[in-house]
């Protein structure tokens, strides 16, 4: 498998003349030609922060910091401004937004959001060859065509977000992120809208897909691995199988046992009780960031800031007494 | 602990419930002529989507709006007996935790300020020595330390702790029927347990009734003794959770279970 995005110790932070939010602090990951990436987390962890950075845009007061981001062996953060516009965004890596309803201008038609985006990058190409192209998009992902003629009120919710991601995925981008796009919707149209995504990296109209939420029970249906974020890092990174149902860091197994699914066996269930709050990004933090709340917390937690380490091949964990591991 | 086959003892009746907004052609009905009853103790999850009309039979089982025709009936008293200065009546018995704790509260008052008056909703004439002592119990029945609290103001505590706040004036309050709109839908889930084991205790220690309004089918099936499906302003299947959330028969309601995505099996995907 081809890797398409390798990110290194990548840091952004929020800056203010008077402060500073260490948002994302030191992500490292890799993302393969074909698959999904789920990134889990809950609000506040940095997971929404992450999934702009990739954008190397920077819209104050985010701040790049340091770290790397290679997009098909190029470090996007060193390009500006001009550069990104013209070559990543769209091209390369294009962005899913979560309400439809704020994202399309309810005054334009659905065809001519199109026009709009095909012409920012071949300025030469038609309408017609446009709305032609859109056309035969939608044909082949079974949706209805009359779409384009109508304007976003006109859409069910389901429908709308569905017709946003054909539109943002429009040039064919490498890496689609996906940030809860379904978190607006009923399940009825969740379902739609994850099927859509799912049949979409499979025909390669994307390489790969980037989708966030905090809901785990949706990254089973979508996602091939997942990273689970607390406080501005990445705590453990697996196969959603591993996640799931054998995470090695207490934060993402936590996470896994509060989920609530109507299923067999679900009523019988305990969920876990974890109280406090995630630790204030503000300031500093010496050793592991969940260690304050951690059920298995032991004192050399800490001690010195904890690294991630490979337990097994692609499983990686950022704890010093990880659970379910033979000694 | 209290269960709903035990104890038959019914505190509200709502019979033939019917709202229509607007007049005339315009005219949207928001509940169509629903019937159930709650238990004492019971546990009771309405389900469904955005539109079906569950929050609107919220707010009528609240008396916060009146029901254009129907009748909602609470220890066997009509609820239109409890207007204008007798509805105060009506809240001391039915109260309702809201969706999203940054609006419920008034930010220019403390929390002390808030919980005392709640208190005035029970009318009595306590001392203050004796209101600090209600508040202070009420809180740690919530796990919150009245010391970190009682002087701040809602927007410096977090959406977790406010939330707890609001569960606080319900112990305070002590309530029999209790009207949960959405309660964890804004809060995370790690946290989300926390606030539905308090949720639980409630029910343990003073018998009191919970309706969770939510469209979580998920919660609905974890924490109800019988859940209610609506549609289209009608409740269009109810029962035990295990019947009808684990073998629906309503056909929207099995289309809807089916489109929950669960952990242990994976939606299957036609390539078309």
């Amino acid at each position: 498998m081809k890797e398409l995005l390798s990110i290194r110790n990548f840091k952004a932070y929020y800056q203010t003349s008077s402060e500073e939010v260490r948002a994302v602090d030191g992500i490292s990951l890799d993302l393969n030609e074909g698959e999904i990436l789920g990134i889990a987390g809950e609000s506040g962890c940095g997971k929404s922060t992450f999934s702009i950075s990739l954008s190397c845009l920077f819209p104050p007061p985010l701040k790049y910091i340091s770290g790397e981001i290679f997009l098909d062996g190029i470090d996007i953060t060193k390009l500006n401004t001009q550069e990104i516009r013209k070559s990543i965004l769209g091209p390369k890596i294009s962005f899913i937004p979560q309400s439809s309803m704020n994202a399309l201008n309810p005054t334009i038609r659905i065809r001519n959001f199109a026009i709009d985006i095909v012409k920012q990058h071949e300025p030469k190409t038609t309408r017609e060859n446009i709305i032609h192209r859109v056309i035969e998009r939608f044909e082949s992902l079974s949706l209805p065509k009359d779409v384009l003629n109508r304007y976003p009120f006109e859409l069910s919710g389901g429908m709308r977000q569905r017709t946003l991601v054909i539109l943002s995925t429009i040039m064919n981008p490498e890496i689609v992120i996906a940030d809860e796009p379904t978190s607006a919707l009923d399940v009825s149209s969740q379902r739609e809208v994850i099927e859509l995504l799912k049949i979409m990296v499979k025909k390669k109209i994307m390489k790969s897909l980037i989708f966030i939420t905090h809901e785990l029970p949706i990254l089973r249906q979508i996602a091939d691995g997942i990273a689970v974020m607390y406080a501005g890092q990445i705590v453990e990174i697996g196969s959603v199988s591993d996640i799931l149902f054998n995470a090695h860091h207490p934060y993402a197994d936590v996470l896994m046992s509060s989920m609530i699914v109507p299923e067999k066996g679900m009523r019988e269930k305990n969920l876990p009780s974890v109280s406090g709050t995630p630790p204030d990004l503000r300031h500093a933090i010496k050793g592991c960031r969940f260690a304050d709340r951690c059920p298995e917390f032991k004192k050399d937690c800490r001690e010195k800031d904890i690294e991630m380490v490979e337990l097994t091949k692609g499983s990686f964990v950022r704890c010093i007494h990880p659970l379910r591991t033979k000694k | 602990m209290y269960s709903s086959s035990e104890n038959k003892e019914i505190i509200l009746k709502a019979r033939n419930l019917l709202k229509i907004f607007g007049t005339g052609k315009d005219s949207v009905i928001a509940v169509d002529h629903i019937n159930f009853d709650i238990h004492k103790g019971e546990i009771v999850s309405l389900v469904g989507q955005s539109g079906s009309g569950k929050t609107t039979t919220a707010q009528m089982l609240l008396n916060l709006i009146k029901p254009t025709e129907g009748n909602i009936e609470l220890n066997g008293i009509d609820i239109r007996t409890f207007q204008g200065r007798n509805r105060i009546k009506y809240w001391q018995k039915v109260q309702g935790i809201f969706q999203d704790p940054f609006s419920s509260f008034n930010q220019f008052f403390s929390i002390s300020k808030i919980l005392k008056d709640s208190l005035k909703i029970l009318g009595s004439n306590l001392k203050s020595g004796e209101k600090d002592k209600l508040i202070t119990e009420s809180l740690e029945s919530v796990n919150i330390n009245p010391k970190d609290v009682l002087d701040k103001y809602p927007f410096e505590l977090s959406g977790g702790q406010r939330q707890r706040i609001m569960i606080a004036r319900i112990f305070l309050i002590k309530p029999q029927l209790l009207i949960a709109d959405e309660p964890t839908s804004m809060i995370d889930a790690v946290l989300r347990s926390n606030i539905l084991k308090l949720f639980m205790k409630l029910r343990e220690v003073y018998g009191t009734s919970i309706i969770f309004v939510t469209h979580d089918i998920g919660l609905a099936y974890y924490v109800s003794d019988r859940v209610f499906i609506m549609q289209h302003g009608k409740i269009v299947e109810s029962g035990d959770p295990e019947k009808v959330i684990i073998n629906p028969q309503h056909p929207y309601t099995i289309k809807l279970i089916n489109d929950v995505p669960i952990l242990h099996q994976q939606w299957e995907f036609k390539l078309s």
